[in-house]
């Protein structure tokens, strides 16, 4: 799933600070899982937000709502009769929430409440870890099922490097050493060998680095347009 | 070869030197953090006729110093070879494969190909990290310049191809340590002539990589400069031991530094580093060291003299045949 984070609220509070009644739009996906934008966090946020404005002598009008997933425009139409008439709508989605909201209401104003951290599951409760970071070629066959690209600090592709200690990686101790869980892995599945191939230089252009990525899948777009037998 | 170069594959003292089969020196002069072209004919002064190859470190610990390919031409001026530092962490294929023709224009001819410190490490700790291609890449990438005449693209070279004598580091004492020799013996396959190591002091652990060494056969294939260097005081010898992740330093070594009195703290650690340096020279598929005196480079000569390494030999001319 996608993982997020609130903003400090008194980021929020800044971000805010111009407009007078705003919408918290909150998502049921992937930030509700993750416990940063869903019905409960948009209902704390709402109330702090509305406390905080009469502490400072400006009450806001500050509603609540939820939306099933920001990303699909079907989703976002259950909020469209409510967007018009406020200031600004502040997103508790993803960064593609709230660009979501911004695009398919072009004239409402869409602040983002959230930092959206990475990709990644929860480890245990209340910590979650990036897994993957969408390069766009996956490499996991050959990795013991444990990515380099989105774990290793450096992306090494034939690692460890010598920063690698206590199968902790240099940067914290916190950090698990990917290539040291690599090795460990392969090597209990006796296909070390395997790891003694050069990895060489990876085509970075299907990552971020190529562009902004899209793909577009004919044999939907003809469907749609009912033009299948 | 039938591509002019010789026999040699770069041409190097360093090169000519090691293939001549003599115990080589290598030292480390790192570049200042201003543009002093000065700083570095100072330090190029201390270390002229002591070593084979000075390594210029490349913005080492990820802190922002002169370039290692400038700072590396002032110190050929002075007469000291150049091992310039590349690291994976700034640069990305087209800036690496740039700044290597640019060195070999300027009459560099030895690399030294790292992954490099994590950002988080140094002054820029809010930068974004480069890292499109690893350590053992971009020894592919030096390699294939030279021998294939060809970029990393596949596109070939069209004139003078930059040819260098290509190094990569390795830390014996990092983990998973079972996997450092082979890790090593991908490195000789993608095309490393050299190898320096992180700085040994246990030299009995070291002893033991070095058997795996030579039992993969990776002595005959690369050759091999443990990193040595010496202590300036009990506290850094401490700091060495607790505090840098993949450096073990022995207890016996810390309480030596700690009982000897303050006055005698750099004699003793030049005497240690001396004394690990004679153990080195014994130990099958060491080719020589590489000595790490880091802001203390004056102490290079003593060392090496003490070590009864001065006078330094001459290259051989000629590559040997075959």
């Amino acid at each position: 799933m996608i993982v997020a984070e609130q903003k400090p609220l008194e980021e929020i509070k800044a971000m805010i600070a111009p407009y007078q009644r705003i919408l918290v739009v909150g998502c049921g996906t992937c930030v509700t899982v993750c416990f940063a934008g869903g019905e409960k966090e948009v209902a704390i946020l709402a109330s702090s937000l509305r406390m905080a404005s009469r502490i400072d002598g400006n009450p806001k009008q500050i509603d609540e709502a939820v939306v099933q997933r920001q990303c699909e425009w079907e989703f976002l139409d259950t909020i469209k009769d409510q967007v018009g008439s406020y200031d600004a709508i502040l997103g508790l989605g993803c960064g593609v929430g709230t660009q979501a909201i911004a695009e398919h209401f072009p004239g409402v104003i869409a602040l983002p409440g959230l930092n959206t951290s990475f990709m990644g599951l929860t480890v245990e409760a209340g910590v979650w870890a990036e897994r993957c970071a969408a390069c766009g070629s996956c490499i996991l066959d050959k990795t013991g099922g444990i990515c380099p690209i989105a774990r290793c600090s450096k992306s090494l592709l034939n690692g460890p490097c010598g920063g690698s200690s206590g199968g902790k990686c240099e940067i914290s101790k916190e950090v698990d050493c990917a290539w040291d869980m690599i090795v460990k892995r392969m090597k209990e599945r006796g296909q070390l060998e395997k790891l003694l191939e050069i990895n060489p230089p990876k085509d970075w252009s299907t990552a971020r680095d190529g562009g902004p990525r899209r793909i577009s899948r004919e044999d939907l777009m003809l469907a749609r347009e009912g033009e299948l037998p | 070869m039938s591509d002019g170069s010789n026999g040699w594959k770069s041409g190097s003292t360093l090169e000519r030197v090691l293939k001549g089969g003599s115990f080589v020196i290598t030292a480390e002069l790192g570049p200042p953090k201003n543009a002093d072209a000065e700083v570095i004919r100072k330090k190029a002064r201390f270390l002229k006729g002591y070593v084979e190859g000075a390594n210029i470190t490349d913005n080492q610990t990820a802190i922002v110093r002169m370039s290692s390919v400038a700072a590396g031409c002032i110190a050929l001026s002075e007469g000291v070879e150049p091992i310039i530092q590349m690291t994976c962490r700034d640069r990305n294929r087209l800036a690496m494969q740039a700044d290597l023709l640019g060195a070999y224009a300027l009459g560099i001819r030895n690399v030294l190909c790292l992954s490099g410190d994590h950002q988080k490490f140094g002054n820029h700790p809010t930068a974004k990290n480069v890292y499109d291609v690893d350590s053992l890449q971009l020894v592919q990438i030096v390699k294939g310049l030279r021998d294939d005449k060809k970029f990393a693209c596949g596109e070939e070279i069209k004139g003078v191809e930059p040819r260098f004598f290509v190094g990569a580091a390795e830390n014996p004492f990092a983990d998973p340590f079972e996997w450092r020799p082979l890790r090593l013996a991908k490195k000789a396959r993608a095309g490393a002539d050299f190898i320096q190591t992180q700085l040994v002091y246990n030299v009995e652990k070291f002893k033991t990589f070095m058997t795996m060494v030579r039992d993969l056969g990776l002595d005959r294939q690369l050759y091999i400069l443990p990193g040595v260097g010496p202590l300036k005081s009990p506290g850094m010898t401490r700091y060495m031991k607790n505090e840098v992740p993949g450096l073990d330093v022995p207890d016996a070594i810390l309480e030596r530094m700690q009982k000897t009195p303050k006055e005698k703290w750099r004699e003793e650690g030049i005497k240690i580093c001396v004394e690990i340096i004679q153990q080195m020279r014994e130990i099958p598929g060491v080719a020589g060291v590489h000595i790490m005196a880091i802001e203390w480079e004056e102490a290079v000569p003593e060392i090496v003299k003490q070590a009864g390494l001065y006078p330094r030999p001459q290259p051989p001319a000629q590559a040997p045949a075959g």
